[in-house]
C-alpha cells in the first residue's frame, strides 16, 4: 500500500508498504532517516520515541497505515522543530499547551544532512545532552531527546519528580541517568534563562 | 494481510461485518508487538484512528462514556475526579508513550486477564458497549471477560464506549511489578467504596484466568460495616474485619505460576494489597465525612 505523510515538515510517499509494517521501519528503511533506533520493537525501551501530530509515541507501535495524513518529528528534524516552536514564541504565537496545530503545520525544514548531522545546528535540548555529558554510546539518545524536548515545551520548569516520570519510557543501558537529568535541568534552565530575557 | 481504513463509525461496522476476521487496531500497543514479533498475522487489520468519536469521552449524571480509544493521558488529565480508581490505573500502565496510544477499548479488546484498567472499571462498575451492523448491546464488564484473552464479542462486533460509573466515594488501585514504570501486573486489586448504596466493590487483576471482583469479600466487608455502623459513624476498620476481607480476597485468586511470579506469591501480595487499599479508602471516606460535618 502507498502511504503519504509529513516528515519533518515536508511531505512524504512511502510506496510498497507492507500492511503490518510499522511506522519505525517506513522512517528508518524507506525514508532514510535512521535517527529513530530499533531495538525492542514492543515499546518498552522508547528509543523509537517520534512525535506524531505532536505527540510523543514508539514508532515501533504505530503501523504504518495508521500515519496516512498525519504530521510525525523524528530526532533528524527536532533542531528545525525547536528553532521553529522558539520563533512562535517569540512572536508571541505561543500558549503555555505547547505547539499549536497551526504552529506544527506552518513548520518546515531546511536542507540538512540526516545521515552525519554534519552543519547541523542543534535543538537546546541537544546541546545540553552533550554539554552535560548525557551521551554514552548513543543509542537511547535519539529517543529520549525527543521526549525531553516534549516535556519542556509543556513544563517549563518541571520538578525532578516530572523528569522522571516523563522519561521514564526511556531506557539508557550506559548512563545511569544521572547525567540525562542533568541535562534536562541544564536544558530547563537555559530556557528559563531565556525566556526571562538575562 | 489488507489495511482496512474506516473513515467513520459505520464504515468500521460494515468492515468487520464483511470481514469478521479483522483484528482492530487502535493505538497498536498490543497488536503491533504481536505483528513485529510474528506471533500474529491476521488477514485484515482494521485501524480506528480516523473514527473520532472514539477518541470522545461524555460526562453524564451517574456514567462517565468513554470512548474506547480514549488514550490514558487523557483519562489522566481530565477524568481523575470522575474516574479516580481508572486514573490511577491508567497512570500504572507501561510509559508516557504508550500512555498516549494505549485505550481501556484496547485492553478490553485484548482481554489479558493482567490488563491495568479491569480491576478499576470491575470495583467502579461498568458496562461495555458493543455495537455491529446488527444492533448495540451494553455487556456488564463482569461478564465481558470468558478466558485468558477471551472476551464476550462476537465477531463481527467493536467496542464502541465503555459506560463506567462515576465515583461516589473514594477508589483506589494497587498493583505489584518490578518497578513503577513498563510494567505488566503481577498481580493488581482495584478497590471502590459506594457510600451511597453503602457497598464495597473489588476488582483482581492477574491472579487468576480472567480479571474478577472478589465477591465473598465483598460480601464479608459490607455486611461487617453495617453491622458495625462504620458508614454512619465512620470509626476505623477493625484489623479483625480488615484481615478477614483480606484473606477472602486472596482467597478469589486462582492464579498460576509464571515468569513474573509464582501463585502463591499472587495470592499473598492480592491480600496484602486488598488490605492496604481497604485503609486508604476509609482513611478518605472518613476524611470526607468529618469535613462534612465540619461544614455542617
Amino acid at each position: 500500500m502507498r502511504v503519504n505523510f509529513t516528515v519533518n515538515g515536508r511531505k512524504q510517499e512511502a510506496d510498497d508498504v507492507w500492511e503490518g509494517e510499522s511506522l519505525l521501519y517506513v522512517l528508518r528503511e524507506r525514508m532514510g532517516l535512521p535517527g529513530s533506533k530499533n531495538a525492542c520493537e514492543q515499546g518498552e525501551c522508547g528509543s523509537c520515541t517520534v512525535r506524531l501530530d505532536g505527540v510523543p509515541v514508539c514508532a515501533c507501535l504505530v503501523a504504518a497505515g495508521q500515519v496516512e495524513g498525519r504530521e510525525v518529528v523524528t530526532v533528524e528534524g527536532l533542531a528545525d522543530f525547536a528553532k521553529q516552536r522558539e520563533e512562535s514564541c517569540a512572536s508571541g504565537a505561543c500558549g503555555s499547551g505547547g505547539t499549536s496545530l497551526q504552529a506544527a503545520r506552518q513548520w518546515s525544514a531546511k536542507g540538512t544532512d540526516s545521515q552525519t548531522g554534519e552543519g547541523e545546528e542543534l535543538a537546546p535540548i541537544q546541546q545540553a545532552f552533550i554539554d552535560a555529558g548525557a551521551v554514552q554510546c548513543g543509542f537511547c539518545t535519539p529517543g529520549l531527546l525527543v521526549a525531553a524536548d516534549e516535556l519542556l515545551e509543556r513544563n517549563a520548569e518541571p520538578s525532578d519528580a516530572d523528569i522522571r516520570e516523563a522519561l521514564s519510557g526511556n531506557l539508557c543501558r550506559c548512563t545511569g541517568y544521572e547525567k540525562i537529568l542533568d541535562a534536562v535541568r541544564l536544558a530547563a534552565a537555559r530556557q528559563d534563562r531565556q525566556g526571562s530575557g538575562v | 494481510m489488507d489495511f482496512l481504513r474506516p473513515a467513520s463509525w459505520e464504515e468500521a461496522l460494515a468492515a468487520k461485518a464483511e470481514h469478521p476476521t479483522a483484528v482492530p487496531i487502535a493505538g497498536g500497543t498490543d497488536v503491533m508487538v504481536e505483528i513485529n514479533f510474528d506471533h500474529r498475522r491476521p488477514e485484515y487489520l482494521l485501524d480506528l484512528n480516523r473514527i473520532g468519536e472514539l477518541r470522545e469521552w461524555e460526562v453524564g449524571e451517574e456514567t462517565v462514556r468513554l470512548g474506547a480509544s480514549v488514550p490514558y493521558t487523557q483519562i489522566m488529565d481530565h477524568l481523575r475526579a470522575e474516574l479516580p480508581g481508572l486514573a490511577l490505573a491508567a497512570h500504572t500502565v507501561g510509559s508516557p508513550q504508550i500512555r498516549n496510544r494505549g485505550s481501556v477499548g484496547g485492553n478490553l479488546g485484548a482481554a489479558s486477564p493482567a490488563g491495568d484498567s479491569h480491576p478499576a472499571l470491575l470495583s467502579a462498575g461498568a458496562e461495555v458497549e458493543a455495537e455491529s451492523v446488527r444492533g448495540t448491546r451494553l455487556i456488564p464488564v463482569e461478564e465481558f471477560y470468558t478466558g485468558v484473552k477471551r472476551n464476550a464479542l462476537e465477531p463481527d462486533e467493536l467496542i464502541k464506549r465503555v459506560h463506567i460509573k462515576k465515583a461516589d466515594g473514594p477508589q483506589q488501585f494497587s498493583k505489584v511489578g518490578t518497578r513503577n514504570a513498563m510494567v505488566i501486573a503481577v498481580c493488581a486489586f482495584g478497590i471502590a467504596l459506594h457510600p451511597a448504596t453503602r457497598t464495597v466493590k473489588t476488582g483482581i487483576g492477574s491472579a487468576a484466568p480472567t480479571p474478577l471482583r472478589a465477591r465473598a469479600a465483598e460480601d464479608f466487608l459490607n455486611a461487617a460495616l453495617e453491622e458495625g455502623g462504620f458508614w454512619e459513624s465512620g470509626k476505623i476498620i477493625t484489623p479483625s474485619i480488615a484481615k478477614q476481607f483480606a484473606e477472602l480476597a486472596s482467597g478469589a485468586c486462582n492464579p498460576i505460576d509464571d515468569v513474573r511470579g509464582t501463585a502463591k506469591y499472587r495470592r499473598h501480595a492480592v491480600g496484602i494489597m486488598a488490605r492496604r487499599t481497604l485503609g486508604w479508602t476509609w482513611e478518605q471516606y472518613r476524611g470526607t465525612a468529618r469535613t462534612l460535618e465540619g461544614a455542617a
